[in-house]
């Protein structure tokens, strides 16, 4: 397109001096990335149908892990970054792949929701990066999408499964039927929690899918009313459990005389729901604020600085942080490959994580606990939630290594 | 429709008008080359993929008159199309943005040959309607991965030669597939067809009693632009390494919308600087506790209120009246 003779001359003049711009500008940022700290990202929904199930409340536990572990390692500051990624894997590994190449993140760790995960957990093989899930659900993290610098830390569909799905139905819950997240993650959770039910002598009358982030459940609960089933999944998360079991309780779910199941629930739902429409509920949590003197330090300690209690995302979150800080000290490097062996090498014991180790696929397994959610009379204290149904010990709620469907650890 | 106002392209009929158009086309193409030695190239990759969205679009509304309400579907067509290749076919990188763009323009036959049958804010809402079904086909077949979208493209080796891992290398791919789109959409503009086009959009029923086959003209115009948008999308899929919902959601197609009407319809640079303007936006304010859509908005906004023609619109407009 260039024609003139006389911009073509000033476009060699441009390209000279901008090229020397550039090689200036490629210096200084080369002498830049020496003097680096180590860096941690917090990647979550910050603004959406997840804010309140992590958000900025996992950052804030971030920091704490930060602040507890002393701020430094290696000699190095420790920096704490975070983002939104509105639950959108472009936007989200839009960000991974920048905070990667441009800030030179070391790891990036909570990472709610399923989508994002996979997308992020892909980047960091190929960037050899580690990455701790915390927030994401699907089992297939340490599944067929396992990889070596990625972890999964809370939960995942699996342990959830085994937890509200076994127990409910040996209670005698022993036909289901579900209200599923259209997504990946939805048609997981309920894909994992069907088979213990089916394992368990149950049977599953039927599912219902509805679009992430709904507000109008009414035709979906018309179905689960008329299918007659004693227990009502709901394989869902965040806002959208909320709104189902508001919308089910207006629809008489419960006085009829069927369950409701929140299959991915924590204390910030029941919280945003109140004990009056969240009463009775069964769920699965890796943690819960009241459990031991432990989780009450931690926890009071969040509680100033948040006026929240933490669930097990933003708890969780705490620990995944702590954990990676300490296997960088045991490692004595940042180099991905001695961290990741340092992480499954390193017994998991905080806060958070009660007889927790990492398997090979990246998985960290530890005690899950099935609460059911008390009456409002019962409660004695503001976030008093809980009640402990039972303990499910580590190897009994997550896959072994073999079972996880991991090639290399087949 | 509102594309009347605006008027000529950059080689528009004052000569002072084609040279400022030619040293800006070149200014800009000097600005592409030198650029990714100080800025992060995957930002500058985003840009030019939704510059070449944006410029396919801006052939449809801003020459022929057209607001195409449903552009993503032909975006994320190609992205998914050149995802799948890459991924599951191990084709070579170019085939694949190829194979995207035949697969946008194949669509774009489809929802143009009935769409053109209407006018107005009905052609609008009939692409709006049709790329919601393509939305919807998406979300529900297994092989675009629904909510996932379809992960880890790899990004391959051009030719078998050129891996396009690196970073330079992905970047100069883009590049010259991007210079290649923007080139040909100048040289349709400034043909004889684009000519008719712009005949089309200044007045219908007089191109018609001129004896020119107006729909034909319409639906080729059509199937171009859709085409393009094709490429645009799997370069996209090829740079991210993933093709997903949000390629292909309605809210895509208003955010081409924007960037066309904030860089100025009708204009050839306008597309490349509005998604400066949005991308950078995205980009660097996703960070802040400030929504980046509030502001976005904001300026929109403005941007009907003050400036109509958008930046370069404006730009050339002001240049025009100085003479």
């Amino acid at each position: 397109m260039i024609r003139t003779a006389s911009s073509a001359a000033a476009a060699v003049k441009t390209l000279a001096l901008s090229a020397a711009f550039g090689a200036l500008a490629l210096a200084s940022a080369v002498s830049a990335q020496a003097a680096d700290g180590v860096k941690i990202g917090i990647l979550n929904d910050q603004s959406g149908v997840y804010a309140d199930y992590g958000g900025k409340w996992s950052v804030e536990a971030a920091r704490m892990a930060i602040e507890d572990f002393g701020g430094s390692v290696l000699g190095q500051k420790v920096e704490l970054m975070s983002a939104d990624h509105q639950n959108k894997p472009d936007i989200g590994s839009n960000i991974a792949r920048q905070w990667y190449d441009v800030d030179n993140v070391d790891m990036i760790t909570e990472l709610t929701t399923s989508s994002v995960a996979l997308a992020v957990h892909e980047l960091s093989k190929t960037k050899k990066k580690i990455d701790i899930v915390v927030g994401a659900a699907t089992s297939r993290l340490t599944g067929d999408a396992c990889q070596p610098y990625g972890f999964h830390w809370a939960f995942d569909t699996r342990a959830l499964a085994v937890g509200t799905g076994g127990a409910l139905t040996r209670a005698g819950g022993d036909s289901w039927f579900f209200l599923t997240a259209d997504y990946a993650f939805g048609y997981q959770l309920e894909d994992d929690t069907s088979k213990l039910v089916k394992q368990e002598g149950g049977k599953v009358l039927g599912a219902v899918k509805h679009p992430l982030n709904n507000t109008d459940f009414s035709s979906f609960l018309l179905q689960a009313q008329a299918s007659q089933a004693k227990v009502v999944g709901l394989a869902n998360a965040g806002l959208d459990t909320t709104n189902s079991v508001k919308q089910a309780a207006e629809f008489g779910l419960m006085a009829g005389g069927q369950k409701l199941a929140g299959l991915l629930m924590t204390l910030a739902e029941v919280h945003g729901l109140g004990l009056k429409s969240s009463s009775g509920l069964v769920l699965t949590e890796g943690f819960y604020w009241d459990l031991d003197d432990r989780s009450r330090e931690f926890s009071d300690r969040f509680f100033k600085r948040t006026q929240r209690m933490p669930n097990m995302i933003q708890a969780g979150t705490y620990s995944a942080v702590l954990s990676y800080l300490k296997a960088v000290k045991a490692a004595d490097s940042k180099d991905p490959d001695k961290v990741a062996a340092k992480l499954k090498e390193l017994p998991v014991d905080d806060a958070f994580g009660r007889n927790g180790k990492v398997l090979a696929n990246g998985r960290m397994i530890h005690d899950m606990y099935l609460f059911e959610v008390k009456k409002p009379e019962e409660s004695k204290k503001p976030w008093d939630y809980y009640k402990l149904l039972s303990t499910i010990p580590g190897d009994k709620a997550f896959f072994t290594a073999a079972e996880s469907g991991c090639p290399a650890t087949k | 429709m509102t594309a009347t106002t605006a008027s000529t392209g950059p080689a528009g009929v004052s000569t002072s008008g084609e040279t400022w158009g030619r040293v800006a086309a070149a200014g800009l193409v000097i600005a592409l080359v030198i650029a990714p030695f100080g800025v992060y190239p995957v930002f500058l990759m985003k840009l030019m993929c939704f510059a070449l969205f944006a410029a396919a679009f801006n052939l449809l509304i801003g020459y022929v008159g057209l607001l195409s309400f449903g552009h993503a579907a032909f975006f994320g067509t190609g992205a998914y199309i050149s995802a799948h290749a890459a991924k599951v076919w191990h084709l070579d990188p170019l085939l694949c943005v190829v194979l995207g763009g035949i697969g946008g323009g194949a669509l774009g036959v489809l929802i143009g040959y009935l769409a053109i049958k209407r006018k107005g804010i009905y052609f609008s809402m009939i692409t709006l309607a049709l790329s919601q079904m393509v939305f919807f086909i998406a979300l529900q077949s297994p092989f675009t991965g629904g909510e996932d979208g379809i992960q880890g493209v790899p990004r391959g080796t051009l030719f078998g030669l050129i891996d396009l891992n690196r970073p330079l290398a992905m970047y100069s791919f883009v590049l010259v597939i991007f210079l290649f789109g923007m080139f040909a959409l100048w040289r349709i503009v400034n043909s004889p067809f684009g000519q008719i086009l712009k005949a089309i959009r200044e007045h219908e029923p007089r191109a018609i009693s001129l004896g020119y086959d107006v729909q034909r003209y319409k639906l080729i115009a059509f199937v171009i632009s859709a085409g393009l948008a094709g490429v645009a999308g799997g370069v996209k899929s090829l740079v991210f390494q993933l093709a997903s919902l949000t390629d292909i959601t309605w809210q895509m197609s208003g955010e081409v919308v924007l960037i066309t009407l904030l860089g100025g319809i009708g204009t050839m640079l306008g597309p490349v600087i509005g998604a400066l303007i949005v991308v950078t936006l995205e980009n660097y304010l996703a960070a802040l506790d400030f929504p980046v859509t509030v502001l976005i908005g904001g300026i929109f906004v403005a941007c009907v209120l003050l400036f109509r023609r958008g930046v370069v619109g404006e730009v050339e407009h002001a240049m025009r009246k100085r003479g």
